[in-house]
């Protein structure tokens, strides 16, 4: 039945959560107040590094016959795709580097090197995804409209099916998000203004030629008689910057512990009592400072939550007093290994193929769901 | 504008080539990277010399990048953002330089002021630093041809945009006859000192009169005619403190002359009137900041991340204005009150409560 209750569920008084919310405002207090020019230097670093490996990578491929040359060029492509969409694009996208009042640098202007444009991705994600996080039937990136993610959402026979589609998924993840934010569900049940849809795909249409001519198209050509070499290159590149950034994003908010909420919890909470849906929703894991860049730092996807528009670059360090603070407060503060938390996740997703009747647990007190009904062991 | 905007230039039309090649980016964001000044997407210029002046004031030579036009106006002033701490900061100087220069540099000189935050900064640059530029404007411009007479009325810093009018005059051979007033607190303070002896020292037809105003005291504007006694023929441009502006458009009112004269508005007095502060709302980013009623709007926008548009962050050129939605703001000049609905100069303005901003 999902969360309505976050206090009864974790045992807070109304004391407490005031106590968290003061501490969470201190924390990004400090934060701002300590940006500056190390935190300015680290995304320009950023940058130069991704359009330089962009730039090897294209230019490896003039050699893509060779295949030593494809597997530079192509691996080169690829992490120039996982740094761009991860640790830039999103997180540019999100306001992080606004502070710096650079324009090259900056929400308003910047547009990633995926089939989403950017424009679209700001609505679907910045504001429906980080507003009404894991509130289901709010929340789009609660199964992403395709995937049964929590026994909170109804079973339907074309559940059977979320094996293959969680495969596809994986495979095409840009493309999924290229259409999130038209809502498919929406649009199928008729609530969505035709105009708007009409609008979004044209402009869809205009990111996805783009995007599609330069890797499968104007590089290829460009190599001559090595066109085939090239546009595996390309494609093999987009398709493992989709693997790694579906397993990253998947691993955010679908691993065991990361909870579910109901509308009702949403209507009535309080500012503390959004930090805690979002610390009770999130799921971290485990990374050094090169999985956590290669990640766009989401493996702190608690301290994301929390503060979507403060420097990724951040995050490490605060992780460290939100710890302190779930600690404190006896709240879980879920993470794990990659590898464990995504066994889960693709657990939850094959078992929950299957109808209720078919599985033990119910949304009161499922891995992937619970509610007030079996609430958190009380603190000593 | 428009029509040199229609005539596509061959690099444009090879830049718009490349860019299916660096899609979603330009390939200015690659070539930067190799040099700074390989952009157009944002004007940039390298400090190759800073010239010290006075004590506390400096010319900064720049080169500027791409997309730069050597074709501003003498008297134009130019936007130069720097950056302080990874955030970039920004403010209008006159440009000294001649429109035409075939070093392929501007300067600007920059005064700094005790009170200023950036000027300080700008003055203590390293010759190599970075820095980003905005487009010349200001109509504070000599008409062309000149005027057969003309004052220039000048003070402090004040002096910079004239500066450049008289060394354009002076290139093209243009002097007609000109009388400078300038004045400063001590010969120490004085701008420019051995070339404008040397160019009056040219040019017989200038006229240097130079007012040092801790032992002379101010010149009092209302009795011009001791200095220059045919001032009310001349077509004269003032530029200086408030106070001195808001004196020579009264003494020219009182001559019944005012179209004689032309002002540039250098330094903003915004101690006049402050706002109550409050909470202002950016509606479009959704973004709020909490303000005293000291903060410009203009400021408290890009403290907050806003990418506000602005331009001379002097109350001059309209290019920060936006509509006001709600509430109300002062402006910091004279303490106007304006309400909800009137478009507002976000850099000369304050909350007076709590405000929302389109932008």
């Amino acid at each position: 039945m999902a969360i309505t209750d976050i206090q009864a569920y974790a045992h807070l008084t109304d004391e407490d959560v005031e106590a968290i919310g003061a501490e969470l405002d201190a924390l990004r207090r400090d934060v701002e107040a300590a940006r500056g020019d190390s935190d300015a230097e680290y995304i320009r670093r950023a940058i130069a590094l991704q359009r330089g490996l962009a730039a090897a990578g294209r230019i490896t491929l003039f050699a893509s016959a060779f295949p030593p040359a494809w597997l530079a060029g192509t691996a080169f492509l690829s992490l120039a795709k996982i740094i761009e969409n991860m640790e830039l694009g999103h997180n540019v996208i999100h306001g992080q580097w606004d502070w710096m009042n650079d324009p090259e640098i900056h929400s308003t202007n910047w547009d990633w090197d995926t089939t989403c444009p950017g424009e679209q991705w700001k609505h679907s994600h910045n504001f429906v995804h980080h507003t009404y996080t894991n509130v289901v039937g709010k929340d789009n990136d609660v199964g992403y409209g395709i995937l049964r993610v929590t026994r909170d959402q109804k079973w339907h026979p074309v559940n059977l099916g979320q094996p293959v589609y969680n495969a596809m998924l994986a495979l095409l993840f840009e493309w999924g998000v290229a259409l999130h934010d038209l809502d498919l569900e929406a649009i199928r049940k008729g609530k969505k203004d035709r105009g708007v849809v009409r609008k979004q795909l044209k402009q869809i249409g205009r990111k996805v030629g783009r995007q599609v001519a330069k890797d499968y198209l104007v590089y290829p050509a460009l190599t001559g008689p090595q066109f085939l070499s090239t546009l595996t290159a390309n494609a093999t590149a987009n398709i493992v910057r989709n693997l790694w950034s579906y397993t990253v994003i998947f691993c955010g908010h679908f691993p065991d512990g990361a909870e579910k909420f109901t509308l009702e919890e949403f209507e009535t909470e309080t500012k503390p009592q959004w930090y805690l849906r979002q610390m009770l929703g999130s799921a971290n894991f485990h990374g050094g400072r090169l999985m956590s860049f290669m990640a766009g730092n989401l493996n702190y996807q608690i301290e994301h939550h929390l503060f979507p528009d403060l420097p990724s670059s951040r995050y490490a360090e605060m992780s460290e007093r939100v710890r302190a603070l779930c600690d404190q407060y006896g709240l879980p503060y879920t993470t794990g290994s990659l590898a464990h938390q995504y066994a889960q996740t693709l657990r939850t997703i094959w078992k929950l193929s299957l109808p209720d009747s078919l599985l033990q647990k119910t949304s009161d007190d499922a891995p992937e769901t619970h509610s007030e009904k079996f609430p958190l062991p009380a603190v000593a | 504008m428009p029509q040199q905007e229609r005539i596509e230039t061959r690099p444009a039309r090879m830049r718009r080539a490349v860019r299916w090649l660096t899609t979603p980016l330009l390939p200015d964001d690659y070539l930067r990277l190799l040099n700074p000044l390989w952009s157009s997407r944002e004007l940039r210029g390298r400090v190759v010399q800073v010239i010290p002046e006075t004590e506390t004031a400096a010319t900064l030579v720049i080169k500027p990048g791409w997309g730069w036009t050597f074709d501003h106006k003498a008297g134009q002033y130019v936007g130069i953002g720097a950056e302080v701490d990874g955030r970039w900061h920004w403010r209008s100087y006159s440009l000294t330089s001649t429109p035409t220069d075939e070093a392929g540099v501007i300067s600007i000189t920059v005064k700094a002021m005790a009170e200023g935050f950036l000027s300080g900064h700008l003055t203590e640059l390293a010759a190599g630093t970075v820095v980003r530029l905005a487009a010349p404007a200001g109509d504070f411009t000599l008409p062309d041809p000149p005027p057969a007479k003309i004052l220039f009325l000048t003070a402090g810093s004040g002096l910079t945009p004239v500066m450049a009018m008289l060394r354009t005059l002076h290139r093209r051979d243009e002097l007609t006859d000109i009388v400078l007033v300038h004045s400063a607190p001590t010969e120490h303070d004085v701008l420019f000192r051995a070339e404008l002896r040397s160019l009056a020292e040219q040019h017989p037809e200038l006229t240097y009169v130079e007012r040092l105003t801790d032992r002379e005291g101010m010149l009092a504007l209302d009795r011009l005619a001791d200095v220059v006694p045919d001032w009310t023929d001349r077509e004269a441009w003032a530029c200086g403190p408030p106070a001195m502006l808001d004196a020579a458009e009264k003494a020219y009112a009182a001559a019944g002359v005012p179209e004689k004269l032309h002002l540039e508005r250098f330094s903003v007095d915004l101690a006049g009137a402050g706002g109550e502060g409050g909470t202002v709302t950016f509606e479009r980013t959704g973004r709020t900041a909490e303000v005293d009623g000291a903060t410009t709007l203009l400021e408290a926008g890009e403290a907050a991340g806003v990418q506000m548009p602005f331009g001379c962050r002097m109350g001059i050129c309209q290019s920060c204005v936006v509509p006001l939605l709600k509430g109300s703001v002062r402006d910091l000049r004279n303490g106007t009150d304006h309400q909800e609905g009137d478009r507002i100069q976000t850099c000369v303005s304050a909350a007076a409560g709590d405000c929302v901003l389109e932008v």
